[in-house]
């Protein structure tokens, strides 16, 4: 890396002078954030592929499967009729709102990939707070929904931006409890340092052992957060059309699509991180680790993203006032419950994940 | 990010990244804080005021108070100003009788206490003969770490306060707004998956047609014989 930026740094100053090295350091940056946001385009185009296969074989169905080999080509199809859709704006809406608000959608579901480590030493940027940025990030996330529905000037799409805010709101408390059991485990806020923690001969030694309910009431809240089925009564196309989104066509309808597909990954990819150990294989001798460490964390990532599909498939939607329960009510007590249980747990000798 | 050596290497000729970093922020948040007091729509309003912590956040993380930044999205941006934005987009308040009645003075004085005691606080060496507190060179490095070794040893009962007083919010809160209505037709979950098939639908062992004539006797006998296996 540093090799690289020298590279450019030369190539550059005679044209740039003393803002040569910024104009390094900003290029090889850029470099990287485009090593990470095109791959994860193309994962988010083939996952809403992939969840039309699945689901359509849970259905007994075949799904997409005309164009290309194996309809392969569909999401292509499908982002290049998008692209040449007209984009509608809705008489007096918030123009400069209205338009911004899938970009924030988009923003949060990417930002939060920069601290994502991929193998060991392989993240963008090593916060030491990595965790909490994490939080912080995806909660801004909810803006772009409620911009939305606000700008939109539609009441379908405001009664969709309320539930999906409220919703978000209520089951990020539970997320954070969950989360705080995994960085008392682990001792450290950095992503890096939480899959390193759970290093050990095999997948015993992952957190998903000790915490797992919190496992289980993250990855629900995941679901939750990221509005999809069985929680998706944001966009309950029965009750209220189609959400936050009712209004929006063409490019500016599929950057929302975007973002949750991206989203979707994310909680997938931080679940595997936090509970499922991240880039480390499921056993410590060779036939396995010999296997490259971001080939075990796609393929977890891959698992859960399975299970987000499978979930689509064969849970009902839930009632508005019972997501609520679950969220007040059963999560977040179990969560606090369980703190204590960690804490108290993590003083005697049974605690065996050092 | 500029390392440091680089950045000493640097200066004299060019500004330092953080530098125009720094004004960049402070643009944003002084122009998002005017924008907060003086646009007409009150969800714009919020808006700005969401955009002026986020711009406050990154001056905080120039200052490697990383987790003072991130908590300051999380906890305001990410879930008070979204509960606010609720309340703004429902009430649908009025600005303007706000503006020209006679709340107008009382806003003044409270904004000139506030300025007040603002300037007292940074000016607390002559003002109120306060120590002034240095920030511990040592925060640099991990500010989170080092905050959380202070707020729960020295600072523990301040702390504890703080929490104790959001506490009895929050209770009061809950008090104040809880009613339970009776005339809603409340299903209690735990009671729905309780619910047995037993308990709701009795199966019946019925022949689905009328079976032909020639068989009829073995068909019974085939029937009874099912009966007495059950019993």
């Amino acid at each position: 890396m540093e090799e690289l930026r020298a590279v450019i740094e030369d190539l550059l100053s005679p044209l740039l002078g003393g803002y040569a090295a910024w104009a390094a350091t900003f290029a090889l940056t850029m470099m990287k954030i485009v090593a990470i946001v095109l791959p994860l385009m193309l994962c988010v185009a083939y996952l809403t592929y992939a969840e039309r296969r699945v689901i359509g074989a849970i259905q007994l169905r075949i799904g997409p499967n005309i164009v290309g080999p194996m309809g392969l080509l569909q999401p292509i199809a499908d982002a290049l009729k998008l692209l040449l859709k007209e984009v509608i704006l809705p008489a007096r809406a918030g123009r400069f709102l209205f338009l911004i608000a899938p970009a924030i959608s988009l923003t949060a579901a990417l930002a939060a990939w920069s601290v994502m480590p991929f193998s060991p030493g392989v993240v963008l940027a090593d916060v030491n707070a990595g965790l909490l940025f994490v939080l912080a990030v995806t909660s801004m996330g909810v803006y772009g929904v409620i911009i939305a529905g606000w700008a939109s000037n539609s009441k379908y799409a405001f009664l969709g931006c309320l539930r999906s805010a409220a919703q978000i709101v209520s089951y990020e408390i539970a997320m954070g409890f969950a989360l705080v059991t995994v960085l008392m485990a682990a001792g450290s806020l950095n992503l890096s340092a939480i899959v390193l923690g759970q290093e050990g001969p095999t997948f015993l030694s992952w957190y998903w052992l000790p915490l797992l309910p919190m496992f289980v009431v993250y990855f629900i809240s995941g679901v939750a957060e990221t509005n999809r089925a069985p929680f998706d009564v944001a966009e309950g196309e029965s009750e209220i059309v189609a959400g936050f989104h009712v209004e929006y066509s063409g490019m500016a309808f599929a950057i929302f699509f975007l973002a949750e597909y991206a989203n979707m990954i994310l909680i997938a990819a931080l679940a595997s991180v936090m509970f499922l150990g991240g880039w480390l294989p499921p056993f410590d001798f060779p036939p396995f680790n010999w296997v490259p460490g971001f080939v075990w964390f796609f393929g977890k990532i891959a698992f859960l993203l399975f299970c987000f599909l499978w979930f689509r498939a064969t849970f009902p939607r839930y009632r508005y006032d019972q997501i609520m329960r679950l969220g007040w009510k059963v999560f977040i007590p179990l969560t606090i419950v369980w703190l204590v249980v960690v804490g108290l747990w993590m003083q005697t000798p049974l605690w065996f994940w050092n | 990010m500029v390392e440091y050596g680089e950045e000493k290497k640097l200066r004299g000729t060019v500004p330092s990244f953080a530098l125009i970093v720094f004004y960049a922020f402070s643009a944003v948040l002084l122009c998002a804080a005017l924008g907060v007091i003086l646009v007409r729509n009150t969800v714009h309003a919020a808006l700005l005021l969401v955009l002026a912590f986020v711009a406050s956040a990154g001056v905080w993380m120039l200052l490697f108070a990383e987790f003072l930044a991130i908590v300051l999205v999380l906890v305001y941006v990410g879930a008070v100003m979204v509960l606010f934005l609720f309340v703004l987009m429902m009430l649908d308040a009025n600005l303007e009788s706000l503006r020209s009645g006679r709340g107008r003075f009382l806003s003044a004085a409270v904004a000139l206490l506030v300025a007040a005691q603002i300037a007292a606080a940074l000016n607390r060496d002559s003002f109120l003969q306060l120590p002034r507190f240095e920030a511990p060179a040592e925060a640099a490095g991990d500010n989170t770490r080092l905050l959380g070794s202070v707020v729960y040893t020295e600072y523990a009962y301040p702390f504890e306060l703080a929490a104790v007083l959001l506490l009895v919010a929050m209770v009061a809160a809950v008090a104040l707004s809880l009613r339970r209505r009776k005339d809603v037709k409340y299903t209690d979950p735990a009671v729905q998956m309780r619910a047995s098939p037993a308990g709701r639908v009795r199966l019946v062992d019925m022949p689905s047609e009328k079976p032909p004539q020639t068989a009829t006797v073995e068909t019974n006998k085939t029937t009874e014989k099912r009966k007495g296996e059950k019993q």
